[in-house]
C-alpha cells in the first residue's frame, strides 16, 4: 500500500459553459475506501465537478479516470455509451440531491431497489425480494411500505430508498450531491447516521458535495474547498475546518454559526 | 549510548517546527506562535508542556497529530502500520498516510468530546478499535471496560452522549483515546472537569500506557497530575522565535 493505483484520477478536469469557468483545471486523485468532500458556496462549481467526474457531463478538457476492474485506469470518456452506463449502474452509484431525480418516481419501493440488482443480471424474484427487503432495513425504511410508490414517501424515506437503490450492488464508488440538503435537521442527523455507517461498514469510496461544512467533517476524510470554479484548498477534513490556510476557507470556516 | 540505541528509544521526534496563524479575515494578521521548535520524546516516556495560556501548547499538540498545519518543520513519528513501519513525517505525509498513522500509531484525546448525533456512548469508545479489525463484540466489551473504570454508569451506555454532563462526556472522550494501545499518545487537559476520583483513574490508565511503552504528550493545567504521570516538563514560553 506504499503508493496505492487510484481509484479515481482527475488531471487538468476544466468545464466552460461559453466564456464561464465553471471547472478550471482541476486535478486529484481518489484512494480506495476514502471519502472525498468537495465544499463551497453555490455556484462554485461543485455541482458540475460532480457530473463531469460521474460521466454525465464529457468535460471541456482534461482526463477523468476510473480504476475499471480487470482493466486498470481506463479514460471514462473513452468507453462507448454503453459502458459507461453499465458502469454507473454497476460498480458506481449516483445519489441526487433532489430523490425524485434518482429514483422511478411510479414503480414500487421494493422495485427501485430490484431493478438495480437486475441490471447487473439477477434473475430469480425470490432473492430478488429479500435483497431489496434487507436493504429497506438496512435504510431504516418500514418494510410495510415496501410495495409502496416513492411518490407517497416523505422527502427523509425517498433520499434513504435511493441510498438503498445505489448501494444494493455494492458499488465500489458512490457520488453524492448534498444527500441531506432539503431535509428537516432531525431527518438529516438520522441520515447522516446512517450514510457514516455504510461507508465504513462496506469500505466505499465516495465523493459528496456539500455546503453544509458539518456535513463535510462527519463523512468525509478528506475536503476540497471550491471558489470560483478553482479549487483553492485541500487537505485532511479536520486539517482544513480547523486550521484553514486559505482566505476563502477562512471566511467560510468563520461563517458558521456555532449552535 | 550509541546512535542506533538512540534511535530505537524515540517514538515522536518534532524538527525545527514553526508555527504561525495568517489570519485573512483580519486584514492578515500574522500571529506567530513558535519557531525552529524540537523536541524528542521516548517510548515509555511522558513529556508536559507547559506555558501559560497562550504560549501555544495545543497549537503544538495539534500540530503533532496533524490537526494544524505547521508553515516549517518535521513532525516525525515511528509507525508500526500493516504497510511496513518506519518514521513518517506528519507533516509531510499525504492524507491517506496520515489517516493510516492515526488510525494506528498515534491517539489524541481533545479537550472536548465531538458528539455524534444518535451514536451511543459504547460505540463511540468502541469505533476506533473496531476500526482496526477487531471484532465488534470484542471492542465493545474493552468500551464497557473503559467506561467502567471511569464510572460511566452501566446504563448511560446505549446513550448517545449529547445530554451527558461536561465530566460525562469527557470521561467517555478518554476511555475513547485508551481504547486502543497507541505507541503514541497525545492528552489535551485530560482530567480539566473530573473530579478526584476519576482524575486518579486518568492517572492510572496513563502510568499504564508508559508502562507498555506508549510515548505519552500532554498538557495538565493540574500540578499533582502532571508531577504524577511526567518525567518532564516542556516549556513552551521559551520558544516563542522568531517566527
Amino acid at each position: 500500500m506504499e503508493t496505492p493505483s487510484p481509484l479515481l484520477r482527475v488531471r487538468n478536469l476544466t468545464q466552460a459553459f461559453g466564456p464561464l469557468l465553471a471547472c478550471a483545471d482541476i486535478s486529484f486523485e481518489l484512494h480506495s475506501g476514502e471519502v472525498l468532500g468537495v465544499v463551497g458556496e453555490s455556484g462554485s462549481g461543485k455541482t458540475t465537478l460532480l457530473n463531469c467526474l460521474s460521466a454525465r457531463l464529457t468535460p471541456t478538457n482534461g482526463i477523468v479516470e476510473y480504476d475499471l476492474r480487470g482493466r486498470g485506469l481506463t479514460d471514462i470518456y473513452a468507453l462507448s455509451e454503453p459502458e459507461r452506463r453499465l458502469l454507473l449502474r454497476t460498480d458506481w452509484g449516483v445519489v441526487m440531491q433532489n430523490p425524485r431525480d434518482g429514483l422511478r418516481m411510479n414503480v414500487s419501493a421494493g422495485g427501485n431497489v430490484g431493478e438495480r440488482l437486475m441490471a447487473v443480471g439477477a434473475r430469480h424474484y425470490g432473492a430478488i425480494r429479500r435483497e431489496a427487503e434487507d436493504w429497506l432495513a438496512k435504510v431504516e425504511l418500514d418494510l410495510g411500505r415496501m410495495d409502496d410508490k416513492p411518490k407517497h414517501f416523505s422527502g427523509g424515506m425517498q433520499q434513504r430508498l435511493q441510498i438503498a437503490r445505489n448501494l444494493v450492488t455494492k458499488p465500489r464508488l458512490v457520488f453524492m450531491d448534498e444527500p441531506t440538503g432539503g431535509l428537516d435537521v432531525s431527518v438529516q442527523a438520522r441520515l447522516l447516521d446512517l450514510l457514516r455507517g455504510l461507508v465504513r461498514e462496506l469500505r466505499l469510496s465516495a465523493i459528496i458535495v456539500t455546503h453544509d461544512l458539518a456535513v463535510a467533517r462527519l463523512l468525509a476524510d478528506r475536503l476540497m474547498v471550491m471558489k470560483d470554479g478553482k479549487v483553492v484548498e485541500t487537505g485532511l477534513t479536520d486539517q482544513v475546518l480547523d486550521d484553514p490556510h486559505h482566505p476563502y476557507t477562512q471566511l467560510l470556516v468563520s461563517s458558521v454559526l456555532q449552535v | 549510548m550509541t546512535q542506533e540505541d538512540n534511535e530505537s528509544a524515540a517514538a515522536i521526534r518534532v524538527e525545527n517546527l514553526t508555527k504561525t496563524f495568517v489570519l485573512h479575515v483580519q486584514g492578515g494578521a500574522r500571529l506567530p506562535v513558535f519557531a525552529d521548535l524540537s523536541l524528542e520524546v521516548a517510548a515509555g516516556e511522558c513529556v508536559a508542556l507547559y506555558g501559560p495560556s497562550g504560549s501555544g501548547k495545543s497549537t503544538l499538540l495539534r500540530s503533532l497529530y496533524a490537526n494544524y498545519k505547521p508553515g516549517r518543520g518535521h513532525v516525525w513519528v515511528r509507525h508500526a502500520g500493516d504497510s511496513g513501519g518506519g518514521w513518517i513525517d506528519m507533516a509531510g505525509a499525504p492524507p491517506h498516510r496520515v489517516l493510516e498513522v492515526r488510525r494506528r500509531t498515534v491517539g489524541y484525546v481533545s479537550q472536548f468530546l465531538r458528539v455524534i448525533p444518535r451514536v451511543p456512548a459504547r460505540d463511540i469508545v468502541a469505533e476506533p478499535l473496531h476500526a482496526l479489525g477487531v471484532p465488534l463484540a470484542d471492542a465493545r466489551a474493552r468500551a464497557e471496560a473503559l467506561l467502567g473504570r471511569l464510572n460511566i454508569p452501566a446504563a448511560m451506555w446505549d446513550l448517545a452522549p449529547a445530554t451527558f454532563s461536561g465530566g460525562e462526556q469527557q470521561r467517555v472522550n478518554i476511555a475513547r483515546g485508551f481504547a486502543v494501545d497507541y505507541p503514541v499518545l497525545l492528552l489535551d487537559e485530560p482530567t480539566a472537569s473530573l473530579d478526584a476520583g476519576n482524575r486518579a483513574v486518568v492517572v492510572d490508565l496513563i502510568h499504564e500506557a508508559k508502562a507498555r511503552g506508549a510515548a505519552v504528550v500532554g498538557i495538565f493545567h493540574d500540578d499533582e497530575v502532571r508531577e504524577a504521570v511526567a518525567e518532564r516538563v516542556f516549556d513552551l514560553s521559551k520558544e516563542r522565535g522568531a517566527a
